[in-house]
């Protein structure tokens, strides 16, 4: 068992060695794996980044019912009273048709036109927080039918329109990631494979001559398969710091669409767990590769 | 140590490599395989480290019968057998040191056993100063010698070599000739495939005689 630890161990450095060796070679087959991996995950971040805008949006998002005439303050507060009884509503602010007039004076600026009218022609409205939680696209719409029933409720709005097409879009956009990763996934398995298959048919004397002293397949396919492991995990590094320097170019302008939006977010770096991951899938994927291209070509070379 | 029965090879598509030979060769014993080019003597070979199966017989190394030995048992019959070859398949990129220890690598030896006997293997066939150099700096009887080292690094109770005089002057050859009689005199069975049957007659060990895949001379028929 001891044994076998230290032949993993001395495999290990050998293989890392043999890409040293081949410092081109090596070079170009990481850097092509790093760039396929660093096209989905930059994807991903961006669009991580637009869900949570838009998820920012959302929450600030109000409902809002305008009340018919027949109801009168009391009846209005009433009505506020039993919706913030509701599940997904957070909170519900009553303004009176005075308020609302008020409002409206002083924002827009046609406080003398509005001076001219002897009657207000404004409706008293409820606005209403939904729940962050259930503020998905469906839910919402569910709570606008509901409201919309209700006999005191002339309209319910929100302007929601918007808000669900980003959502649309992000949810291409992330399928889209999902298909481009799987592509660039294979892309990777089949860039290792080819590579190992090269290195098999470099070493194709060696592999012949180790089998005809006795070496068992499981030690000639070893060094190959830490080799894939290497690369992809190589290429999954190379990725990362890529990731981050395209998130170093994006983080300036995303501030300042943040800035418009008064929005709270920064570019999200991602977490440790996330760190470790390009490597780890980047490893996986090439051992991988290389599992296919040695169970492919190693069968080829027998002595004969 | 090795015994054959009844052993025929056919090669597809081709004609019959081996017919119907049985032979013996006891543990510790010495002897030569001769016959004209492509009078099948590479196939027995073959057939001993299980490179090929045969198309009919019985082949026994060791006590085992390996006619139809298993794809994964086969490293671990190989490394009971030394084999040499014409060529002397040396790996020319890794030094004298590497080439001898590939076969305990392979084994599995800790590195301290194994540099121990590659170096009393390169001491035996008189290459211990050259273990840092690489193959292509030795010449074509130093690179047999090499390749003799690699065989008995392991051990093994049987040596099998392919022609490994083939491209050798006399004095070399006869040089060579004398490494084997040499571990075979500590115990080791020794195989040799080869047609200089001046330096055989020489030597005075058994030969067995191949003629168009059919043992003529030599062997003990079971």
């Amino acid at each position: 068992m001891r044994a076998l630890l230290i032949r993993h161990v001395q495999v290990f450095f050998y293989s890392l060695g043999q890409l040293w060796r081949t410092p081109w070679g090596s070079l170009m087959s990481v850097a092509v794996i790093a760039v396929s991996l660093t096209l989905p995950t930059a994807l991903y971040l961006v669009l991580e980044l637009t869900d949570e805008i838009s998820g920012n949006w959302q929450t600030g998002a109000e409902i809002t019912l305008f009340l018919t005439d027949e109801v009168d303050d009391k009846a209005a507060v009433q009505l506020a009273d039993r919706l913030r009884q509701q599940p997904g509503i957070r909170s519900v602010s009553y303004v009176s048709a005075a308020a609302a007039l008020e409002e409206f004076r002083q924002k827009s600026g046609f406080g003398v036109a509005l001076d001219l009218l002897d009657q207000n022609p404004l409706p008293s409205l409820l606005r209403l927080q939904p729940d962050p939680d259930q503020a998905a696209p469906t839910q919402i719409n569910q709570l606008i039918e509901q409201f919309q029933a209700l006999a005191e409720v002339d309209t319910a709005e929100f302007d929601h329109a918007w808000v669900q097409r980003l959502h649309a879009m992000v949810a291409i956009g992330q399928r889209l990631a999902l298909i481009a990763s799987l592509l660039l996934g294979v892309g990777v398995v089949l860039i290792i494979g080819n590579t190992i298959r090269l290195a098999i048919f470099n070493r194709r004397d060696e592999i012949e001559i180790s089998k005809l002293i006795g070496a068992t397949d499981a030690f000639i396919r070893r060094p190959f398969l830490y080799s894939g492991l290497q690369q992809g995990a190589l290429g999954g590094l190379l990725a990362l710091v890529l990731v981050y320097a395209s998130l170093g170019l994006l983080a300036p302008v995303a501030d300042r669409l943040a800035g418009f939006y008064q929005s709270g977010f920064t570019l999200q770096i991602m977490g440790w767990v996330e760190l470790l991951l390009l490597p780890i899938i980047g490893g996986a994927l090439g051992l991988f590769g290389a599992w296919l291209a040695v169970g492919r070509h190693l069968r080829d070379i027998e002595p004969g | 140590m090795i015994r054959f029965s009844e052993v025929y090879k056919r090669y597809p598509g081709g004609g019959e490599a081996l017919k119907n030979v049985g032979f013996r060769l006891a543990p510790g014993e010495m002897s030569f395989l001769t016959g004209h080019s492509g009078a099948g003597k590479s196939t027995l070979l073959k057939l001993i480290t299980a490179i090929e199966r045969p198309t009919r017989g019985q082949v026994w190394i060791g006590g085992e019968n390996i006619s139809k030995i298993k794809s994964r048992k086969v490293p671990f019959l190989r490394r009971r057998i030394g084999v040499i070859f014409q060529d002397h398949k040396l790996l020319y990129d890794r030094t004298v040191f590497d080439n001898v220890a590939l076969p305990l690598v392979v084994a599995g030896l800790n590195h301290g056993e194994v540099r121990r006997r590659v170096r009393a293997a390169l001491d035996k066939v008189g290459l211990l100063k050259k273990e840092r150099v690489y193959p292509v700096a030795l010449s074509g009887g130093e690179q047999q010698r090499v390749g003799i080292a690699r065989a008995v690094a392991g051990k093994p109770p049987l040596l099998l070599a392919d022609e490994p005089t083939g491209n050798l002057d006399p004095a070399l050859s006869l040089e060579i000739m004398n490494l084997f009689a040499e571990f075979n005199r500590v115990g080791v069975a020794v195989l040799i495939a080869s047609h200089d049957l001046e330096l055989i007659q020489r030597l005075g060990y058994r030969q067995m005689v191949l003629d168009h895949g059919e043992l003529v001379a030599g062997g003990e028929p079971l």
